[in-house]
């Protein structure tokens, strides 16, 4: 920590939060405060094409978002498990390429077998 | 290089003076006081990005943008702010009003977290986790369930478009982005923030790094755009289609968030990339260079930060007036298909170089 030497980080992370927690709450206080209010059953309904909306929109979407979600969820997890390695690979040397080009070579399989399966093609 | 620490820390003597040693006093106080300067920095950035970007679009397409309000029209955004907290908010019915008003909360709050750890100069710096590139990553991936959340709580179909664009987009980037700053850590061996910086004092990681780092660079550039929803990559909010995507339905200062959260967010992508590859705060020095180095130590550290900032904003602005839109398939496969094995190939080019010691 180097602006002030006492504090951990935890708790300038908290202060941090709070902070932005602090932001958003003061502001919408401030604008209930000094804005407007009206109601009309015009103006409460979606703005999509200036004609009535039809059918629900928290709806079961597109299929195709889900699939990159989950190759997502592989690769970044991936990267969650290559951070620890990042760090001390100066020190581990050739050897310590090695067994990472192993772990790589099963990954880049994966995104393969997804390329090839058609998980990569947006329809 | 001038210290700010000595600064902080003659004021940390003199508030533990003040309070008579009681320590959670003064640590409460110091924390209350930088409170309000990351709300400080952060509101002030934000108007600053509002207005460079604007004179920057106009300035590509020949226009001279804001002029009206003050002179160069540098109070433009002051009164935009100003009109937009004094807009009435609207809730409309069918929202799931819960969720509407969290997802601002936790896209401000996500920037903010990540501000906070952005080395702003020597000793300038909040948090300062040993994990910290790994911590401000984490942090920057919440931000995405405060899109997804706007959109799907507004009862919109153009808002859930935009906010499942906008979660594919971020979430793919987010592994070559992940990628890219990976090598930087397998360069310099460290992921706090302050031993990077402090790392990069003799050369900047860009020059330092040989041919993996540029590549790296140019790969986190590109990611950084992309998970901005920035430039070419702005169909999360396209206007001919979405309206304005994961936001349309929220009015007034409701809306003044978001606006705000993506130009912070311009502004932390911007940082952490002269954190990672240009040197954090550290002066440009080229060894053997004394008299070269002794004029740029002059340059306070701040200002090299805010420099190298900037300069990368302009480029990811640069983007957005030079490139047309791309499509979700053109998006979705540069990432997986190009970027993404471009980037774990150079990942091994650069354990390569860093275990046979052919980096400087």
């Amino acid at each position: 920590m180097n602006l002030l030497c006492e504090i951990s980080n935890a708790e300038l992370s908290i202060t941090a939060t709070l902070t932005g927690i602090g932001l958003v709450f003061a502001a919408l206080l401030i604008a209930k405060l000094i804005s407007p209010k009206s109601y009309s059953v015009k103006k409460a309904e979606p703005y999509e094409c200036g004609i009535p909306t039809r059918g629900a929109s928290m709806i079961q979407f597109k299929a195709g978002y889900y699939i990159f979600a989950i190759l997502f969820l592989l690769f970044d997890v991936e990267v969650v498990f290559l951070y620890p390695w990042a760090t001390v690979m100066r020190s581990l040397g050739p050897s310590g390429m090695l067994c990472i080009g192993i772990f790589l070579f099963v990954l880049i399989m994966g995104l393969a077998y997804a390329w090839r399966k058609g998980a990569l093609k947006w329809e | 290089m001038f210290d700010f620490g000595t600064w902080t820390s003659a004021f940390n003597d003199w508030l533990l003076g003040l309070v008579g040693n009681t320590e959670w006093l003064a640590v409460l106080i110091e924390c209350v006081i930088i409170g309000v300067l990351v709300l400080l920095t952060y509101t002030v950035l934000a108007l600053f990005y509002i207005l460079y970007e604007r004179k920057l679009c106009a300035w590509f397409q020949c226009r001279l943008g804001p002029m009206r309000v003050g002179k160069w029209g540098l109070l433009q955004v002051f009164a935009d702010m100003f009109k937009i907290l004094i807009k009435e908010l609207i809730c409309l019915k069918g929202t799931d009003r819960f969720l509407f008003k969290l997802a601002p909360y936790i896209i401000i709050t996500s920037s903010v977290v990540m501000l906070a750890c952005l080395p702003w100069g020597n000793g300038l710096q909040i948090i300062d986790w040993n994990i910290g590139i790994f911590f401000i990553l984490a942090v920057s991936s919440v931000g995405v369930l405060g899109i997804l959340l706007a959109g799907w709580s507004s009862n919109n179909k153009y808002t859930l478009i935009g906010a499942m664009r906008s979660g594919a987009q971020m979430i793919s980037y987010e592994i070559s982005l992940g990628l890219s700053l990976m090598t930087i850590v397998i360069l310099s061996g460290t992921m706090s923030v302050s031993e990077l910086v402090a790392q990069q004092e003799d050369a900047w990681f860009i020059f330092k790094g040989h041919i993996p780092a540029i590549i790296a660079f140019i790969i986190y550039v590109i990611t950084a755009t992309a998970e901005t929803n920035r430039g070419p990559f702005d169909l999360p909010e396209a206007e001919h289609e979405l309206t304005a995507g994961y936001h349309t339905e929220y009015s007034g200062i409701h809306f003044g968030f978001f606006y705000l959260a993506e130009y912070l967010n311009l502004f932390i992508v911007s940082g952490i990339a002269s954190l990672m590859f240009l040197g954090g705060w550290m002066p440009l020095h080229i060894p053997g260079w004394e008299g070269f180095n002794a004029v740029m130590n002059w340059i306070p550290s701040i200002v090299w930060f805010l420099l190298k900032a900037f300069f990368v904003s302009f480029v990811i602005i640069w983007f957005k007036w030079t490139f047309p839109r791309v499509r979700i398939d053109q998006m979705l496969s540069f990432e997986w298909k190009y970027l993404m094995p471009f980037s774990l190939a150079n990942l091994v080019l650069m354990t390569l170089f860093v275990a046979y010691g052919w980096h400087f």
